[in-house]
């Protein structure tokens, strides 16, 4: 085990981990952060998609020992369920979920992507957006909702 | 509400205990209620007393139970919405509990969009009989009518502004009282919470990393368990050296019965290497067992076939040609985000297991059956997953944490499979294949229909340790049990075999396969998503033969009014006789419709919808769909909206892209990236959903309803667009490229 000073969401984290573990991991279990998912573990799927240094990144494919002095943010980092960010502000107003499993990572997604390019057209979130899957079909309330934060007429609509 | 004695109540209130009253109860309670053998609305026929279904402490906290679990569908919040209503209270002060063997109703499985039908009509009937019960004591106590009391929030208001608040009548008493047949819910016409777009309750937590899935249980002392799964279904283990994987760090224990292979690990990435390193160390002969890359077809004829059973024969079919077609669908999987994830733990003798399983009571009957416990020792716990779609590894994974919780006694074991296991052990949706004649006779309607099904099982659900994956890899094996046809109405391989036209001469013949050469159980719709598909898609071969619109053709075969009007509604906001081809240079682009009323006796759901074509590519995109639905009475529009529009996209996922692909020995299709599914890139500009709301009509269901249709819709838009009629499920690149 090798010890790691990460930044995860504005805070420092002293972690003890096997150089090779994934981010994934050591968010979810070591530091006990809900909201990166395990999907595939293969780079496929994007459940757990995070920022590290400001770029979406997915975690399981990144081994901690490659995350250096880089800040990482997750969902919780944007917010709370009584204080939400925007973007899961218009999450819940658009109700862009149903099993809600691969939410956290369409937010950090969107999040690099509107960090980037604050109103982004349809077809720049969808191109941006393509990396990660949903299985229950809810792509139409995520697309509105991406909007919505970003302050498109259309995701009010 | 009037008065008219009913002793049969006035028993029931006295055997609560001190609740002793002299009332009457409202007349419908009298009605046929003779002893309780009526039947009682929805799953109160099962769990008949109101303390099962609600509970009140002295505090006035008010609990609701239901035997149902969410499944990102959102049925804990329609739940919530329907209590809400008949209680009068916000639905913020309403506690919900789902399937707990210990704490709910045996509601058996969330499946065949039952739960609004089953719980939600349980609910709504135990709520409106313990506010009534709870009004007959407020009016006992203060001695006015029933009927003057006002109730708003919880409390009731007498005329001369005394007040009762549910806590305070029953002081911590439960109203342990059988329920009756009759009720007297709210009127649609008054509700308040019901029939509204209400916020669905889980979502907050899960947008901001809040506790919301079995995935996030973290117990203490958990340790992480992963199972090494044979590399085919017919693998033998020649050798296995667990010393070297057994040295590892943090390995906890490593665990061999037979072929079930697994590791317990003391940190969650040290049980993945673990376990890969198990994997490498075992050897394993894998016998030829399959057809390997047989087409649909020819893997529907491989597997045997039980004595055809005929679920329609009406008039006589007439001589004459008769226009002929065959439709067949792969296997294919449920697909989970997230793979099935389950936590276990053995104290005492007794195991406690954290599970998404459908159905915790069925589950814990098998685990019952594979631990050698008796069943009250073992209590399931339903806790969310990711979206299942039907009988997934939910229960496979509980079996795999309760056999390491038995290897290591006293800690909590979390085993989660990975994407390898989900993509190739989950049970999948069964191959199929359907045959179609029919004829047009001169009044431009059909004259003769004739259909065959050929299916293996929809249901491998456990009940049975033999329907556990673990169970079948043991040293000492489980069998899976004989699989049997799930009858009709409801059916199973031939649900909605039998379409919902009026067709005067008209045989329906489902072939039932009891194995298919892979393990097959429930995706969402079951036979409903293929037979769907073939009946429509046929309804289009013929409306072409005869020069029809697929519309006018539709309508001319329905006779039930409510079918007729979501046709209508469907193409109306498509803007289907409007519509005129768009100019070819962007694209081919053709129309397509379909319609179904789910299982024959549930929801109705009709679909128009566009599709683009690219002919070089051969890829498909809907570009935009309209669907009109009629689910009986809407507890929460944007609920079914949400179930529509998902519904919609799945089915676009399967019908485009979706097929298990194996060899000779083994299952091929492991990732995404070999099994893909749609991404942004191909889903629709637009969805629109019309909702026929009918307040005071049955709950009908809604996450059903649209797969059928939507593949219907799109394989005849497909053929609108470029003249191309698929008729082999999926439609993909390869099936178009090059053809049209």
């Amino acid at each position: 085990m090798t010890t790691y000073q990460l930044s995860v969401n504005g805070r420092g984290h002293s972690v003890d981990a096997d150089p090779d573990t994934p981010l994934l991991y050591v968010l979810r279990n070591d530091l006990q952060l809900n909201g990166a998912k395990f999907g595939c573990g293969l780079g496929q799927c994007g459940a757990c998609t995070v920022l590290v240094g400001g770029e979406a990144v997915l975690s399981c494919l990144m081994p901690v020992a490659a995350v250096g002095a880089r800040k990482v943010r997750t969902v919780e980092g944007l917010g709370t369920a009584d204080a939400p960010g925007r973007l899961q502000q218009a999450f819940i107003a658009e109700q862009a979920a149903q099993c809600g499993y691969c939410i956290a990572g369409m937010i950090m997604r969107a999040e690099a992507l509107l960090a980037r390019k604050p109103s982004p057209t349809d077809a720049e979130i969808r191109r941006h957006m393509a990396p990660n899957l949903c299985r229950c079909g809810t792509h139409m309330r995520i697309l509105r909702a991406v909007k919505r934060a970003a302050g498109s007429p259309e995701g009010k609509a | 509400m009037s008065a008219a004695p009913s002793s049969p109540a006035r028993r029931r209130i006295l055997a609560a205990g001190s609740l002793t009253l002299a009332f009457s109860m409202v007349p419908a309670w009298g009605q046929g209620g003779k002893g309780g053998k009526a039947k009682l609305p929805g799953s109160l026929d099962k769990a008949p007393m109101l303390d099962a279904w609600i509970r009140i402490d002295a505090g006035g906290r008010v609990t609701v139970y239901t035997g149902k679990a969410e499944l990102g569908q959102g049925i804990k919040t329609a739940l919530l919405q329907v209590a809400a209503e008949e209680l009068q209270l916000a639905p913020a002060r309403l506690s919900l509990v789902t399937a707990d063997t210990a704490l709910t109703p045996d509601e058996g499985y969330t499946a065949g969009s039952h739960s609004m039908q089953d719980s939600g009509t349980a609910l709504r009937h135990a709520c409106a009989q313990a506010r009534d019960v709870l009004a007959e004591m407020t009016a006992q106590r203060f001695g006015v009518p029933a009927a003057s009391l006002a109730l708003r929030e919880g409390v009731f208001a007498a005329p001369d502004g005394r007040r009762a608040n549910y806590g305070e009548l029953l002081a911590g008493k439960q109203l342990h009282l059988r329920a009756s047949p009759a009720s007297a819910p709210r009127l649609p016409a008054a509700h308040t919470v019901a029939g509204k777009s209400l916020a669905r309750v889980d979502i907050p937590a899960k947008v901001t990393g809040g506790r919301a899935y079995v995935q996030d249980l973290r117990l203490p002392g958990m340790v992480h368990g992963r199972v090494v799964r044979p590399p085919s279904p017919g693998a033998r283990l020649l050798s296995l050296d667990v010393q070297a994987v057994a040295r590892l760090p943090g390995v906890l224990k490593v665990v061999r019965d037979g072929r079930f292979l697994a590791v317990i690990a003391d940190g969650e990435y040290r049980a993945v290497k673990a376990a890969a390193a198990l994997a490498q160390a075992a050897r394993w002969q894998m016998p030829a067992e399959f057809p390997g890359g047989a087409g649909n077809a020819a893997l529907v004829a491989a597997q045997p076939t039980a004595q055809p059973e005929t679920i329609l024969e009406r008039g006589a079919l007439p001589a004459g040609p008769m226009l002929r077609a065959s439709y067949t669908r792969p296997f294919q999987l449920h697909g989970s985000i997230g793979p099935s994830c389950a936590v276990a733990q053995l104290v005492q003798g007794r195991y406690t297991v954290w599970t998404h399983s459908q159905g915790v009571f069925p589950l814990r009957a098998a685990l019952a059956e594979l631990l050698g416990t008796d069943k009250e020792q073992i209590r399931c716990i339903h806790t969310e997953g990711s979206g299942c779609y039907g009988h997934n590894a939910a229960d496979d994974v509980a079996a795999d944490a309760a056999l390491l919780a038995r290897a290591l006694p006293g800690r909590p074991v979390r085993v989660q499979w990975m994407r390898e296991d989900e993509h190739g052990w989950e049970p999948f949706g069964p191959p199929m294949r359907a045959e179609v004649q029919g004829a047009l006779g001169p009044d431009g309607r059909i004259a003769a229909w004739q259909y065959a099904v050929w299916s293996a099982p929809h249901n491998a659900r456990p009940g049975k340790a033999g329907n556990l994956l673990a169970a079948t890899h043991l040293e000492k094996p489980f069998a899976p049990p004989p699989a049997k046809p799930i009858p009709q109405p409801e059916g199973g391989g031939d649900r909605n075999a039998i379409p919902y036209y009026v067709l005067p001469n008209a045989r329906v013949v489902h072939h039932f396969q009891p194995q298919a050469i892979l393990r097959t159980s429930a995706v969402r719709s079951l036979g409903a998503y293929c037979n769907v598909f073939a009946i429509e898609s046929f309804m289009d071969e013929l409306a072409a033969s005869g020069r029809i619109d697929p519309v006018a053709f539709r309508l001319r075969h329905l006779d039930d009014p409510r079918a007729i009007e979501v046709v209508r509604t469907a193409a109306a906001r498509f803007g289907w006789d409007a519509w005129r081809r768009p100019d070819p240079r962007h694209g081919r682009r053709g129309r397509g419709f379909a319609f179904a009323r789910y299982k024959n006796l549930a929801a109705y759901c009709a679909l128009a919808l566009e599709v683009e074509v690219a002919l070089d590519t051969g890829w498909v995109r809907i570009v935009r769909a309209v669907a009109a639905v009629d689910c009986g009475e809407v507890v929460n529009p944007d609920g079914v909206r949400n179930q529509i529009e998902g519904g919609i996209i799945q089915s676009a996922s399967w019908t485009l892209l979706e097929k298990v692909r194996f060899d000779d020995s083994q299952v091929l299709t492991r990732d995404w990236g070999a099994y893909p599914i749609l991404r942004f890139g191909q889903v629709p500009d637009r969805i629109e959903v019309h909702l026929l709301d009918r307040p005071g009509q049955p709950f009908l269901g809604t996450g059903e309803a649209a797969q059928g249709p939507a593949a219907g819709a799109i394989a005849n838009a497909v053929f609108d667009a470029c003249g191309l009629r698929l008729r082999d499920l999926p439609l993909d690149r390869a099936s178009v490229r090059g053809r049209a």
